[in-house]
């Protein structure tokens, strides 16, 4: 039985397609892929990304737990403050990639990926041993709204009256929406300026339906998961279960910025520390197709006549109109430039390591 | 809803077929453009070329997904529609006319007989239906 979030009806009712997606049934697509993919880019689109898991530490030894079971240095959060980070296995192996929200000195929510919620609360519980604190998997009690777009900051200030241009990038704030009581943050996953909005599952639809009717004729638009995925790709953020996993560390997945060895001990730390000391043997990086041809998730990837990987993600960029994706590749041949092969349908076609990511927006907000 | 025109044939890979005599053109279905979403690409063979009944000729490609195409029945390609692999266009011909502008070859049909083991309109639009409840 595939779970649905508290806005599977409102998906339903404006014709949104619905498809499994980690054990959820989720909209791919409304008005169309493309369309959507650039309202965000020009105005702005609403993402239900409520099958995002919601995991809560709470207690003096909350900080300690986090710091146990992520990369990144949390001790280093304000009040309010949000870091991305990753949780590894004992051998430096990706379990999940998520973000840290301090919300007090003894509560810190973890929002982790669908697919692993429960698999990174299993595993986070079976560290606190020993720890005064409670951790409590609270998916179900919330809905995750993203809201994306130059226009973004615009739309949401109309429903409320916190100025959100105080809340910085990668910082959020309890505020009231609608009168709904949500936390806000301006952090995303399109490459865009934007917010998610976490607020309680039955506020969802209220507050869903509000923005959409309210901000329709300034462009705002309901956007699925196929968008959210080429959004993301061109912004050059790595998916988790597609371009990491738990074969693959975040050094090698380019994520070294967030695994903080200096921090002290941490699951994982030690395999890192060796890793680091020995040299990458592959690592990630994004590639442009030079042919007419999209590369494809699975596709596999040559050099010479020795196939060294596969795609990670691949796909045509709908803003860029370029056929990008990401794939592992030995680390002699990982300089920006260097061109291999991705083989499609038989074929090899030529491609190019590029920097990421693919695309960057101007500073400026709309 | 997805158009179905009743002049046409169909298969349950959602390839429509034009018979005109011995030749017949070819293309994918208003469902399947609809299904797919943007075409960003498609692969064509060569005039010449020889496939048999269900062997893929071609593909198209969305944004999302590559999407393999298949012939409906045996034959030799006679003709195949450029302006669809150099299309520009904001919206590609497969998605706005995939019965007109949005046809992909035009081939010599061997077999005769396989024509009659194409699906009608009626026949094409049960089969969606069932294939995918609404």
């Amino acid at each position: 039985m595939l779970k649905r979030t508290p806005l599977y009806e409102a998906h339903v009712s404006i014709g949104a397609r619905m498809v499994e997606f980690a054990g959820w049934e989720m909209p791919v697509q409304y008005s169309g892929h493309v369309q959507e993919h650039m309202a965000v880019r020009e105005a702005a689109g609403l993402f239900d990304v409520s099958h995002m898991g919601e995991i809560e530490i709470r207690g003096s030894d909350a900080l300690a737990l986090v710091q146990r079971v992520t990369t990144n240095d949390a001790s280093k959060l304000q009040d309010n403050q949000v870091q991305y980070s990753t949780i590894t296995a004992d051998d430096g192996g990706v379990l999940d990639d998520l973000l840290v929200y301090r919300i007090n000195a003894e509560y810190y929510l973890l929002i982790v990926n669908a697919g692993t919620t429960d698999s990174d609360f299993e595993w986070i519980q079976s560290h606190a041993d020993g720890l005064k604190l409670e951790v409590h998997n609270t998916s179900p009690a919330f809905a995750l709204l993203a809201l994306q777009g130059p226009r973004a900051e615009r739309i949401l200030q109309q429903l409320t009256d916190h100025m959100l241009d105080l809340i910085p990038y990668y910082w959020s704030q309890r505020v009231l929406v609608d009168s709904l009581d949500c936390r806000v943050s301006r952090t995303g996953y399109t490459g865009e300026d934007g917010f998610e909005i976490l607020c309680h599952a039955p506020d969802a639809r209220h507050l869903w339906n509000r923005l959409l009717v309210t901000c329709f004729d300034q462009g705002l638009i309901p956007c699925g998961l196929a968008a959210r995925n080429t959004l993301r790709l061109e912004a050059g953020y790595r998916l988790y279960g597609h371009d990491m996993d738990e074969t693959t560390t975040p050094l090698e997945a380019g994520l070294g910025w967030v695994v903080k060895l200096a921090k002290g001990d941490f699951i994982g730390r030690s395999a890192l520390v060796r890793q680091k000391e020995e040299g990458l043997k592959r690592k990630l990086v994004g590639f442009e197709v030079l042919d007419r041809a999209p590369a494809r998730d699975g596709y596999p990837v040559v050099i010479g006549d020795k196939q060294v990987g596969a795609v990670t993600s691949g796909s045509p960029a709908p803003f860029l109109k370029k056929n990008i994706g990401f794939a592992y590749l030995p680390i002699e041949h990982t300089s920006v430039g260097t061109e291999f092969f991705v083989v499609i349908r038989g074929r090899n076609v030529p491609a190019r390591v590029v920097e990421t990511p693919f695309y960057k927006r101007s500073r400026k907000f709309d | 809803m997805a158009s179905t025109p009743e002049d046409l044939s169909y298969t349950k890979d959602h390839e429509w077929v034009r018979v005109e005599g011995k030749q017949a053109t070819v293309g994918i279905t208003d469902h399947a453009q609809q299904q797919l979403g943007d075409v960003v690409y498609v692969e064509l063979p060569k005039v010449g070329d020889k496939f048999e009944a269900a062997e893929p000729f071609g593909t198209v490609e969305s944004v999302k997904a590559a999407s393999e195409v298949y012939m409906p029945v045996s034959g030799e390609v006679i003709e195949v529609n450029e302006s669809i692999v150099d299309s520009n266009e904001k919206v590609h011909p497969i998605n706005a006319d995939p019965y007109g502008r949005g046809w992909m070859i035009r081939i010599k049909i061997d077999n005769p007989a396989q024509v009659d083991a194409l699906l009608t309109s009626i026949e094409y639009e049960d089969y969606v239906k069932e294939e995918a409840p609404e």
